[in-house]
């Protein structure tokens, strides 16, 4: 449409130049059939299907689901809730790691720096411990929901056991993290958590000599949270996850309708 | 009736002619329907010879297309209710088959005669995968013994997938959930963001091992714990309650609950216990976080303050 000046108007040409991107080589080599992104999109049955399946959505999701499953008040997303909480955690830590130093001398000065001198820092910091939060108990709310349903019997009963896995994973991750401001209610949570630890039988003094580096919290222990925290506990939990992830889909897909 | 691929048909018709000892081309001939029936003895019976891989009842596997048989559609009815469209593997439960028996045998009737081949079908706990590449059910008067399916695979009863089809009402994924997940995503995205702009994050003095505050106290989470331990002897509360009743008797809890029911009224007693846990560590953990003052005693928030240093920041007290 070319306007009074008889020049090519402004929207026209990005309308164009829009076309021109998607239908490019390098659009077409990245969408793969069926994508809604690619021009000419219809919405079919069909098409829905190539949305999953031909998406690594297909690792996450089956190209159908249970009518029942989709009904807000089955699961209330609470399992999907959990796993973007821990998303969205690992996506502020790794911000929060470049300003951080796990040592007793720099630990808390960094963190106070955070909301001073660093953009958003403050904000960031405080997504990453109100997301801590919020994950421990929608881990825990997805817990209850399952246990109402009675979506941990047969052929459920493993999935039930890595789950439980998870929740413990997740606590120790949310407590290993609580001792990296290094002021003193980290210092003494950690330390009345620990001594908690230790009253286990037979073990409970070794296990919490590892997780302490030492009789009791020191700068040791710092680093050892530190390490736990960004990087053990998170490894090991994204192995449960998977785990976690593919029985739900292999044990049939969500349970039944009560 | 299921499209079969051209390639999956020839090769199950070389393997037959290969058995009857005749051409191909004849067998994927009358596999199609174009030719006469092949015509041979009858082979061996597959249930002697293999006890382990016993064959689904012939109402499961025997499909007729061509010319329908009323015997064998009340027999597919009886022994299978769901229509299946799972051209592949088929489930046949030893129970199903059992209480029906006058319904598989009306079918064994125009079957090749075979002894003994209703009853036990699938009885030692296994199933059998049978194909059936071409109308089986020969046409009346046909010579005995066409068999025309073959074993495909032997599947564990308890296989971790679900080998059998269940008709189910389903939905496509795109759109129905993901746009409620994106949703849920949405809404949790926008909490955070409040609360990370309304509630600031402790940041108390540095830590200081020489000075311990009073009270000490576990993150919330272990605030319930911590208060349970105020109450016994620690080696009871520190050993039984979270290792024991905690994580260990967790797991257990699908292996202890026997009940197969997933119905809430079938379950009363297993909801009564876990509400019971619920409403228990919701009730130690509030004490613990709002009702516990200096030297962990009893403290009322209203008269005496709170003492939890967590959300110190944004409640402001003395
Ligand atoms: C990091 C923690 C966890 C994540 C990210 C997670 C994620 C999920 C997701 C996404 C689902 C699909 C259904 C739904 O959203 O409800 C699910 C199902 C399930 N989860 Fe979890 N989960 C976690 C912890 C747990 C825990 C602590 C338990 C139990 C002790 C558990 C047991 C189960 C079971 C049995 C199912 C199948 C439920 C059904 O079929 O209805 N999970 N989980």
């Amino acid at each position: 449409m070319a306007n009074g000046n008889g020049r090519v108007g402004l929207m026209e040409r990005v309308k164009e130049t829009n076309e021109k991107l998607w239908n490019s080589q390098l659009a077409e080599s990245i969408l793969r059939p069926g994508s809604p992104f690619k021009q000419g999109y219809s919405d079919s049955p069909r098409n829905r299907s190539y949305v999953v399946m031909n998406n690594v959505l297909y690792h996450l999701h089956p190209v159908k689901v249970k009518r029942h499953g989709v009904k807000l008040s089955y699961t209330l997303c609470l399992g999907g809730l959990s796993f973007f909480l821990f998303i969205v955690l690992t996506i502020t830590g790794i911000f929060l790691m470049f300003y951080y130093t796990p040592t007793a001398e720099l630990a808390y000065a960094d963190i106070e720096r955070l909301s001073t001198d660093v953009a958003f820092g403050s904000l960031v910091r405080n997504i990453h411990r109100w997301g801590a939060h919020l994950m421990v108990l929608s881990v825990f709310l997805h817990m209850s929901r399952v246990f109402y349903h009675g979506a941990y019997k047969p052929p459920r009963e493993f999935n039930w056991v890595v789950g439980v896995i998870l929740l413990l994973l997740t606590l120790l991750l949310s407590f290993s993290g609580y001792l990296l401001p290094w002021d003193q209610l980290a210092l003494w949570a950690v330390t009345v958590g620990t001594n908690m630890a230790g009253f286990v039988p037979v073990i409970g003094n070794q296990v919490k000599f590892a997780l302490l580096a030492g009789v009791e919290v020191s700068a040791a222990t710092l680093l050892r949270f530190y390490v736990l925290h960004v990087l053990a506990f998170p490894f090991i939990i994204v192995i449960f996850m998977a785990v976690h992830f593919w029985r739900v889909r292999k044990d049939g897909g969500i349970s039944g309708p009560l | 009736m299921v499209e079969i691929p051209e390639s999956l048909l020839r090769r199950s018709a070389e393997a037959k002619a290969k058995a009857l000892g005749v051409p191909v081309e004849q067998v994927l001939a009358e596999m199609k329907g174009e030719g006469p029936p092949v015509v041979v003895e009858p082979p061996a019976d597959a249930e002697e010879a293999a006890p382990e891989e016993v064959a689904a009842p012939e109402a499961e596997v025997e499909e007729a297309v061509s010319e329908p048989e009323p015997a064998a559609d009340e027999a597919e009815v009886a022994a299978d209710s769901e229509p299946s469209s799972e051209p592949v593997v088929e489930e046949a439960p030893a129970a199903e088959v059992e209480e029906t028996p006058a319904a598989v045998a009306t079918v064994v009737e125009d079957a090749p005669p075979e002894p003994e081949s209703n009853g036990d079908g699938g009885g030692n706990g296994k199933v059998a995968g049978l194909v059936s590449t071409r109308p089986v059910v020969p046409p009346t008067g046909t010579p005995e013994g066409v068999r025309t399916q073959r074993l495909l695979t032997v599947v564990k009863a308890r296989a971790i997938q679900n080998v059998k089809a269940e008709p189910t009402d389903k939905v496509n994924t795109w759109p129905h959930l993901m746009l409620q997940e994106f949703g849920a995503l949405l809404l949790i995205t926008g909490l955070m963001v409040i609360m990370a702009v309304v509630i600031h994050s402790p940041l108390l003095e540095p830590a200081n091992f020489n000075a311990t505050p009073n009270p000490s106290k576990a993150p919330w989470y272990f605030l319930g714990l911590q208060e349970l331990l105020s109450y016994f002897d620690p080696q009871i509360a520190g050993v039984t309650i979270p290792t024991i009743v905690g994580m260990a008797g967790f797991m257990m809890i699908p292996y202890v609950d026997k009940n197969p029911s997933t119905r809430p009224s079938d379950r009363k007693f297993a909801i009564v216990l876990y509400s019971i846990f619920l409403a228990g560590s919701a009730t130690l953990t509030i004490i613990g976080v709002l009702f516990r003052g200096k030297g962990f005693n009893w403290a009322y928030p209203w008269r005496d303050g709170i003492f939890f240093d967590d959300l110190k920041d944004w409640v402001h007290f003395e």
